[in-house]
């Protein structure tokens, strides 16, 4: 066991893990954050998508001694039922959900995309972006639908602070 | 129509607790003192267990108990069943082997388990589970479902000689062979519907846990169905008596029909909890088992011939079909490729004679059962397939073909058992060529062609049947269950409301669906109505959610004990009010004496239904009542879809450049998520017509499309975005005139695509998958 220390949504967090323990099981055994979810065993289906310092990661391909010291945000830091985040927002105002299950990887996913790529986005980007991540349910329609309006509110919001 | 009522694009309740994190499925689910299972699977298709050496694993560190087979019998716990009789033409049952949760004396595929190991942690029972000694005698595998009957072939079960589980047949065969013997032309086509992994992207997850002290038992299951799994587990397996079981399908991550079924997994999970005295054991399956052991879906060999007089009318229609229902019966397998397929093979046309010969035949693969649309996207393909073709070789124009030959009379009954009750469709035809621009079609491929693209059109008119079923209907087809639906409503002394439903809800967003229709009817805000499902002991036995049929009969249902609730609540609201119960009417959260300024808001009628110190005399106080609804007959949604494409002649590359689908569910409750139903549902349609294939060595009988690496999911780079909208014709056969949208979109689309293929390269021998190679190579064979 190796003992591992890391920030998760803004809190410190320790415990004694395997060497072999994914990121993943850390954050939904030791912590309790079940919100990242275990789709796949292939790093295919994006379901286990957190932040590590600001980046994209498939939680469920990095090891939780490799996140030591890392600065770490899972679904649950990003925003809450009372205070969502513009891409949560979005997601709930287009109906990019159904099961529920893949979302908490493709909200992760989006808020990298946006990060990344800025607000100004295409449809054909956005599909080739959220290729890392599958959703049985929703046909990617209304997913897409969100992640462009998110985009758009984010830059406008962006624009009027500035 | 209210802001919350029936027919508005209400914001999905359920919402708030997926977005943020919050949501609870099996897995999530940390009971105290939890042990976790990891099953020992078999390498082989076939072999026979000479022993199994458990020593090794049982010494291995945090090992609490390593079963098998043999402890399953030990402990009199029975097979897996499968709940629907078929007879085969000559009246013989269907021939089904056994199916024991653990296999003991033989392995029939590829995962099939053989032990169980039980640890402190997963890593723990994995590791172990590595340590279990089994020697297999190899034997040969039959894997292709063509030559599973063949002499020699070898055989899965002693219960089924020849892997012949049933050879059935449904129509009139002389009619048929009539149609066809004075037919002008005949059109005769070769089909397969290839074989797809439901993969819901939660995998299958179970907890058991046993209470010795109340020798109760509760199981937590990723189950569409939760009471029928309690039916199941207790009736027939045996593994808890049925009112010392509870079960319970918490938040559910997708289903597709592979949830619907009972599992091997979570019979041992619950009789390994007892084994080892109680503390609770959690089986969460990885991809690579949902891969190996979840009920595959599909796996049609089909040859089917379509008889025209030479006016370009249908005479009749004769089909023979394989289905592989793989290595065991599973839950409905028997259901799929008989009455949920045959009796769709009349489409959206009046075809005066049909005849279906269906072979069902073990194979040494995994399950087959129903997987979303489940019969009748495969007769949907034979259908539609058959009509694009015979307008082909008819030299006339496919969309006017079908015209031609809709069914224009309603109620209409077909050969094949249905009787279809409403429908408009050449409503749907007209709507989809309008908005799909059929007309500047020619123009828009003379301009593909300038840029070396081919591109094609392909239409699918679809019908289906769901609001899934009239119990003493398919009681007398052979159907183990009765497919009636429970609600209970009901109402708090301070008027908020809660449902419990028999539905559950794995997508679908019942949580707000159902809020709406009791917001329709009471006038109640939806924030103050929950709807409680997916567990049983919290709901009433109800039959869970598949087939479409938690609107046309789940809501029915809900329906039935709201008008009860209604009746009483105006006839305490008249005593109250001094007035005539005919005269109150229910409005926007009160009840109004007719003509009169006399008002009581809902709230003070239910407290005063608690309170009872005012009831009118005789009068049971309380506001709650429960409904059963049993539909009248199966509804008929029905549409027509068109796919453009444009292919790369050089690389064999489709790209969807359209898809439009006009559907015709009858009444609908919430626009926004039945849209929603339509684009994953087609999209799991355009995943089986070019990308997804299940495919298994055929001599050796390994999985070779065992991850998301080898089998194709659709992604999002691989199809368009939608245009998708509804005609209506209202369901006569339910109280709220729905039909049902759940599978339509998966049913409808897959041949809308291949046509579109086929007509873009000018050749009509190409099947499912359509992937680039094999386009490529159906464009090289007529160049």
């Amino acid at each position: 066991m190796t003992k591992v220390t890391m920030t998760v949504n803004g809190r410190s967090v320790s415990g004694d893990v395997e060497d072999r323990t994914l990121l993943v099981d850390f954050l939904r055994s030791s912590l309790g954050l079940t919100g990242t979810h275990v789709g796949c065993d292939t790093s295919q289906c994006g379901a286990c998508v957190v932040h590590v310092d600001g980046r994209a990661v498939k939680s469920c391909t990095m090891l939780a001694v490799q996140a030591a010291g890392a600065d770490v945000t899972t679904i649950e830091g990003i925003g809450t039922p009372d205070a969502l985040h513009p891409v949560q927002e979005a997601f709930r105002e287009h109906h990019a959900l159904q099961c529920g299950f893949c979302t908490p990887g493709m909200i992760m996913a989006t808020v990298d995309l946006i990060a990344r790529k800025g607000t100004d986005l295409d449809e054909a980007t956005v599909r080739h972006e959220l290729d890392g991540n599958i959703c049985r349910c929703t046909g990617y329609h209304n997913i897409v639908k969100a992640v462009l309006s998110a985009a758009e509110k984010m830059g406008g919001a962006k624009v009027a602070a500035e | 129509m209210g802001m919350e009522g029936i027919g508005a694009p209400v914001k999905r309740k359920e919402d708030r607790r997926f977005i943020t994190g919050r949501g609870r499925y099996t897995d999530d689910i940390a009971l105290k003192d939890t042990t976790f299972a990891w099953f020992v699977r078999s390498p082989h298709a076939h072999a026979r267990i000479r022993s199994i050496d458990t020593s090794a694993a049982r010494a291995a560190p945090g090992v609490i108990d390593v079963l098998t087979g043999a402890d399953l019998a030990g402990d009199k716990i029975g097979g897996l069943i499968c709940g629907w009789m078929i007879h085969s033409k000559d009246g013989s049952p269907m021939k089904a082997g056994a199916h024991p949760a653990i296999a003991a004396e033989v392995v029939k595929h590829v995962g099939d388990q053989v032990a169980v190991v039980i640890a402190e942690t997963r890593n723990q029972a994995r590791d172990a589970a590595e340590l279990v000694e089994v020697d297999y005698e190899p034997l040969p595998a039959i894997v292709d479902p063509a030559k599973s009957c063949d002499a020699g072939a070898p055989q899965v079960h002693p219960e089924a000689p020849g892997n012949l589980i049933y050879n059935w047949g449904l129509g009139d065969e002389a009619a048929a062979d009539a149609a066809l013997a004075r037919a002008a032309r005949i059109v005769k086509l070769d089909v397969r519907n290839n074989r797809l992994v439901p993969n819901a992207i939660e995998p299958r997850s179970a907890i058991g846990s046993y209470d010795p002290a109340e020798e109760h038992y509760t199981l937590y299951n990723t189950s569409q169905n939760p009471h029928v799994a309690r039916l199941v587990l207790s009736a027939f397996v045996g593994v808890a008596p049925e009112h010392k079981l509870r079960v319970i399908a918490p938040d559910v991550g997708g289903g597709f029909g592979s949830k619907i079924f009972i599992y091997p997994e979570e019979t041992v999970c619950l009789w390994a909890s007892r084994r080892i005295g109680g503390r609770p054991v959690k089986w969460t399956a990885d991809r690579s088992e949902s891969f190996l052991v979840d009920a595959h879906g599909r796996d049609h060999v089909t040859h089917a011939e379509l008889a025209f007089d030479a006016d370009n009318r249908i005479l009749g229609l004769k089909v023979h079909t394989i289905a592989n229902i793989g290595a065991y019966m599973s839950t409905f397998s028997s259901s799929v490729p008989t009455y949920l397929y045959a009796t769709l093979l009349s489409g959206q046309y009046d075809i005066p004679a049909i005849y279906a010969e269906v072979d069902a035949v073990y194979t040494h693969t995994a399950p087959v059962d129903a997987y979303r649309g489940a019969g009748r996207p495969e007769a949907t393909y034979v259908v539609e397939r058959l009509m694009e073709t015979a307008a082909r070789e008819l030299g006339v124009d496919p969309a006017e073909l079908r015209r031609k030959n809709f069914i224009r009379a309603f109620p209409h009954q077909t050969p094949v058992i249905m009787a279809y009750d409403a429908g408009d469709y050449e409503a749907s035809l007209d709507a989809a060529l309008k908005i799909a621009d059929y007309a500047g079609f020619a123009a828009r491929k003379a301009e593909a062609r300038a840029r070396g693209k081919l591109r094609g059109i392909g239409f699918s008119c679809y019908i289906e049947a769901c609001g899934i079923a009239p119990s003493q209907a398919v009681g007398s087809l052979g159907a183990g269950v009765g497919l009636w639906e429970s609600a209970e409503v009901r109402v708090n002394p301070v008027g908020t409301v809660e449902v419990l439903t028999g539905c559950h809800s794995h997508g679908q967003g019942h949580e707000t669906t159902y809020a709406q229709l009791v917001n329709e009817r009471l006038g109640i805000p939806i924030d103050q109505i929950s709807i409680v499902h997916g567990d049983t002991d919290k709901v009433q036995f109800g039959m869970g959610t598949y087939g479409s049929r938690s609107g046309a009969v789940g809501m029915s249902a809900v329906l039935k004990a709201l008008e009860k609730v209604e009746a009483k609540a105006r006839k305490i609201a008249a005593h109250l009010m001094e007035a005539s119960e005919a005269d109150i009417v229910i409005e926007g959260g009160e009840l109004k004496v007719a003509g009169t300024d006399k008002t009581l808001p809902f709230f003070q009628v239910a407290l005063a239904a608690y309170t009872a110190h005012n009831l009118p005399a005789g009068m049971e106080p309380g506001l709650k009542e429960g409904a059963f609804y049993d539909p009248t007959n199966f509804t008929f949604p029905a549409g027509t879809y068109i796919c453009e494409v444009e292919v790369d002649p050089d690389t064999g590359k489709t790209e969807v450049c359209s898809f439009v689908a006009v559907d015709d569910f009858g009444k609908i409750i919430n626009p926004m998520i039945v849209e929603g139903q339509v684009h994953g549902g087609v999209t799991q349609g355009l995943g089986q017509a070019m990308l997804e294939n299940c495919v298994y060595d055929m001599e050796t009988g390994q999985l070779l499309t065992g991850s998301f690496m080898d089998y194709a999911m659709p992604r999002a780079s691989d199809v368009p975005s939608y245009n998708v909208t509804t005609t209506e014709t209202v369901c006569p056969g339910n109280p709220l005139g729905m039909k049902g949208c759940g599978e339509a979109g998966a049913i409808g689309s897959p041949p809308a695509l291949i046509n579109a293929i086929t007509d873009a390269i000018g050749n009509n021998d190409l099947s499912m998958p359509a992937t680039p190679e094999a386009v490529w190579r159906a464009c090289r064979a007529v160049a």
